[in-house]
C-alpha cells in the first residue's frame, strides 16, 4: 500500500468486493416456509425434490453468472425471460469477484466452522467437499467425516435434525442443549450456514491479495441470522466467529442489525470508521439466510417453473483509505429515513435518495446508476410479489419527472439507463442494493460509470415492535473522481 | 398473504356482515391480483386459512378513481401521487376489477 | 363512492402505498379501519 500509517483524515472507500453462492438443493427443505409446509403436507416434498434443479443449471443460471460477475446486468437485460430457459453455454462457477460452490463443499464449510462439533457429516460427503473447495486453505482438516454406519449410531444416540445430500441422508445436527429453543437444531443449522457462506466470501476477498488477514481492523457482520441462546436471542458477533476461522487475528466486530438494509449500514458505518482513523481496514460481510430458502416453492410448483431459491449467498466488502482504485464512500451523500419523515413512499425516497443529492447540489440525473432491491424478478413474480427491482426503478423515475429533471415520457429511458435487471437471490439483506458494487467497480474502472447510488430499505414492521420503515443509501465514485465533478 | 393477516380478514368478514370492503396498496398488476383473488375466491396459494374460502369482498385499488375521489386530494397526493405516476394503472384496475366483479 | 362510515381493511405494501398511508387515507375519508397490514414478500 502507498498510503502512509499517518494520513490524519483518510478518504474511505470500497477497495474489494466478494460474492459467493452455495448451492444447496438439500436445504430447501429446511427454510421456514417449506419446513412448516411439509410438516402439514408430507407428499409436497417429493414435488419440491423434483422442481429443484441440478448443479449445472444453477451455475449457468444467467442471474446467478451476474451475481459473481460472468455477465453484467446490460448482459440480463438483453437476455430473453424466462432466464431459467437461457441458460449461458459453458458457463463457469468461477466469477471476476464471485463463486457458485457445490453443496458438498457448503457441508465441508460448516464443518470447518463448527467449533462445537454439533454437525457430523458423512465420509463421502467430507471427500467431495475437500475437493470441491479449491482456493480455500482454512481448517481443511477438520472436514473430516464417518462412515454411513457411524452416522446412524450418532443418530440413534442423539437427538437432531437428520441433513441430506441427494434426498439420502447424509449428516446430522445433533441437539446440544435440552430446552433451549435459541439453540434448537434447526437454528444453529441455520447459523452455521450462515457463517459457512461468510467464511468463504471473506477468504476468498482476503485471498484477492488487497491486503491479508492479519491487516484487517473490524469486521462488521449484516446477516439475518440472531445468534444467541435463550438469554440472548440474536446476541450476535458473528463477525468475530468468521474472522477467526479466516485469520483476522488482530481484528474484533460486532453485527449490525437493520433487516435487509443493514448492509448499507454497515458500509457507511465502516466508512466513518476509515475516515475517523478508528480503523484502517474495515470488513463488511454477511452469509445466506438459510430460513428464506424456498420461500415462494408452493408458487414455483403451482407456476411449474423451478423451485429457484436453491441457493444460500455471501457477500463481503472491504473499505479502507483511498488506494486510488477503489470506489470512494462519499460520507458526505449519505441518505437515511428518519423517524420523523413518515413512511409514505415518497417520504422514504425523499429522504433516501433526493435530499442526499439536493445538499451536494445534485440532481437525480447525476447517478448514473442506482442500485436498489435487487431481487431477481423471476423468484418473486409467480407468488405474485412482482417485479421489486423494476417496481423501484419506475419509483425513482416518478420522482424525477415530479421533480421536474424528467419528462413524463422518458421514465422507460431513466428506468433502462439508470437502473438494472434485478438478479439476487432473495435473501432479505443480500439483495440490499449491494449486489450491484462488484459490477460498480469494474464499470468505474472502465470508465462507463462515474457516479452510483446504492439504496436500500428494511421492513422493520415485520418484527412487531414499530410498524415504521427503515433504509438508507449512499453514493459511491470512481477513486480517480468523476470527470464532470470538478 | 401472510397466513396471520389471512385468519384476520377471515374473522372480520364474518363479523362484518357484508358491510365490509378492502383497500389495496400494491405498486403493480401482479400483486394486485395475487391479493385481490385471495380476499374475492380464495387464497390461491392454498396455503393460509383463506384457502378454498370465497369470501368475495368488494375490492377496490387505492389507484381506482372512485377511491380517489372519496380521499382528502392533499393527504391523497402525499401518498398516492408516486405511484399514481411509477405504477400501471390501468393494468391494476383491470385486475381488481377482475376479481371484485367475479370475471372469468 | 363514500367512505364514511364503512368499514374497512386495508392491505398495502411497503414497495406500494402501505399499510399506515392506506389507514390514515380512509380515516380521513371517515372509515372505520378495521385491520391494516403493510406486506412484505422478500
Amino acid at each position: 500500500m502507498s498510503l502512509e500509517d499517518s494520513d490524519p483524515m483518510p478518504e474511505p472507500a470500497i477497495l474489494a468486493t466478494r460474492y459467493v453462492l452455495a448451492h444447496a438443493p438439500d436445504f430447501v427443505r429446511y427454510g421456514s416456509k417449506p419446513t412448516r409446509e411439509v410438516e402439514a403436507d408430507p407428499a409436497l416434498l417429493d414435488q419440491l425434490a423434483a422442481s429443484l434443479r441440478p448443479w449445472d443449471e444453477v451455475v449457468s443460471y444467467p442471474p446467478n453468472q451476474v451475481f459473481i460477475g460472468n455477465l453484467t446486468p446490460d448482459d440480463l437485460a438483453a437476455t430473453e425471460r424466462p432466464w431459467y430457459e437461457h441458460r449461458v453455454t459453458d458457463a463457469s462457477a468461477d466469477g471476476q469477484f464471485g463463486r457458485i460452490v457445490t453443496q458438498a463443499a457448503l457441508y465441508g464449510l460448516m464443518k470447518l466452522s463448527d467449533d462445537f462439533d454439533m454437525l457430523t457429516i458423512t465420509d463421502s460427503v467430507a471427500e467431495q467437499a475437500r475437493h470441491d473447495l479449491p482456493r480455500f486453505e482454512h481448517r481443511l482438516d477438520r472436514i473430516v467425516g464417518v462412515t454411513p454406519d457411524e452416522l446412524t449410531s450418532v443418530m440413534a444416540d442423539n437427538d437432531g435434525l437428520p441433513l441430506y445430500f441427494d434426498g439420502e441422508v447424509a449428516g446430522f445436527m445433533r441437539r446440544v442443549h435440552e430446552q433451549d429453543a435459541s439453540l434448537d437444531p434447526h437454528v444453529l443449522f441455520e447459523n452455521l450456514a450462515c457463517k459457512a457462506t461468510a467464511v468463504l466470501a471473506v477468504a476468498d476477498l482476503l485471498n484477492d491479495g488487497e491486503v491479508t488477514p492479519a491487516d484487517i481492523d473490524y469486521l462488521l457482520n449484516t446477516g439475518e441470522e440472531a445468534v444467541g441462546d435463550r438469554y440472548q436471542r440474536g446476541g450476535g458477533s458473528l463477525s468475530k466467529a468468521v474472522g477467526e476461522v479466516v485469520g483476522c487475528v488482530n481484528a474484533t466486530g460486532s453485527d449490525i442489525k437493520a433487516f435487509c438494509s443493514a448492509p448499507v449500514h454497515a458500509l457507511i458505518t465502516a466508512g466513518a470508521m476509515v475516515a475517523a482513523g478508528l480503523y484502517r481496514y474495515v470488513l463488511v460481510l454477511g452469509g445466506g439466510s438459510q430460513a428464506k430458502m424456498g420461500m415462494k416453492f408452493r408458487a414455483h410448483l403451482r407456476n411449474e417453473v423451478p423451485v429457484m431459491e436453491d441457493c444460500l449467498a455471501g457477500m463481503a466488502f472491504l473499505v479502507g483509505p483511498d488506494n486510488g482504485d477503489g470506489m470512494r464512500l462519499r460520507l458526505d451523500l449519505t441518505g437515511k429515513h428518519p423517524i420523523g419523515a413518515g413512511s409514505s413512499t415518497q417520504a422514504v425516497y425523499q429522504a433516501l435518495v433526493v435530499d442526499p443529492l439536493e445538499r451536494a447540489g445534485l440532481q437525480m440525473t447525476d447517478i448514473d446508476r442506482y442500485a436498489v432491491e435487487m431481487h431477481n424478478p423471476e423468484i418473486t413474480e409467480p407468488g405474485g410479489s412482482g417485479d421489486v427491482p423494476r417496481t423501484n426503478y419506475r419509483t425513482l423515475a416518478a420522482m424525477a419527472v415530479m421533480r421536474g429533471e424528467i419528462a413524463r415520457e422518458d421514465m422507460d429511458d431513466f428506468t433502462a439507463s439508470r437502473g438494472m435487471p434485478g438478479f439476487a437471490p432473495t435473501q432479505g439483506h443480500i439483495p440490499a442494493g449491494v449486489p450491484y458494487l462488484g459490477h460498480a467497480h469494474r464499470a468505474m474502472r472502465a470508465g462507463e460509470v462515474d457516479r452510483a447510488m446504492i439504496v436500500a430499505k428494511g421492513s422493520l414492521f415485520l418484527g412487531r415492535m414499530t410498524q415504521l420503515v427503515d433504509g438508507v443509501s449512499f453514493v459511491i465514485e470512481h477513486a480517480a473522481g468523476p470527470q464532470d465533478s470538478e | 398473504m401472510d397466513l396471520d393477516d389471512q385468519a384476520n380478514v377471515n374473522r372480520l368478514a364474518e363479523e362484518s356482515e357484508g358491510e365490509m370492503i378492502v383497500i389495496l396498496g400494491q405498486p403493480d398488476p401482479n400483486s394486485t391480483a395475487l391479493f385481490a383473488e385471495t380476499v374475492t375466491r380464495g387464497d390461491p396459494t392454498w396455503a393460509g386459512p383463506l384457502a378454498g374460502v370465497p369470501l368475495g369482498l368488494p375490492v377496490y385499488h387505492v389507484l381506482e378513481p372512485e377511491i380517489k375521489e372519496s380521499m382528502d386530494p392533499e393527504l391523497y397526493q402525499e401518498h398516492v401521487g408516486l405511484m399514481e405516476l411509477s405504477a400501471d394503472v390501468d393494468e391494476i384496475i383491470k385486475w381488481v376489477k377482475y376479481y371484485r366483479e367475479g370475471g372469468e | 363512492m363514500d367512505l364514511n362510515g364503512k368499514q374497512v381493511v386495508a392491505i398495502g405494501e411497503r414497495e406500494g402505498v402501505n399499510g399506515p398511508s392506506l389507514r390514515l387515507l380512509a380515516e380521513a375519508a371517515g372509515a372505520i379501519v378495521k385491520f391494516s397490514v403493510t406486506q412484505c414478500f422478500v
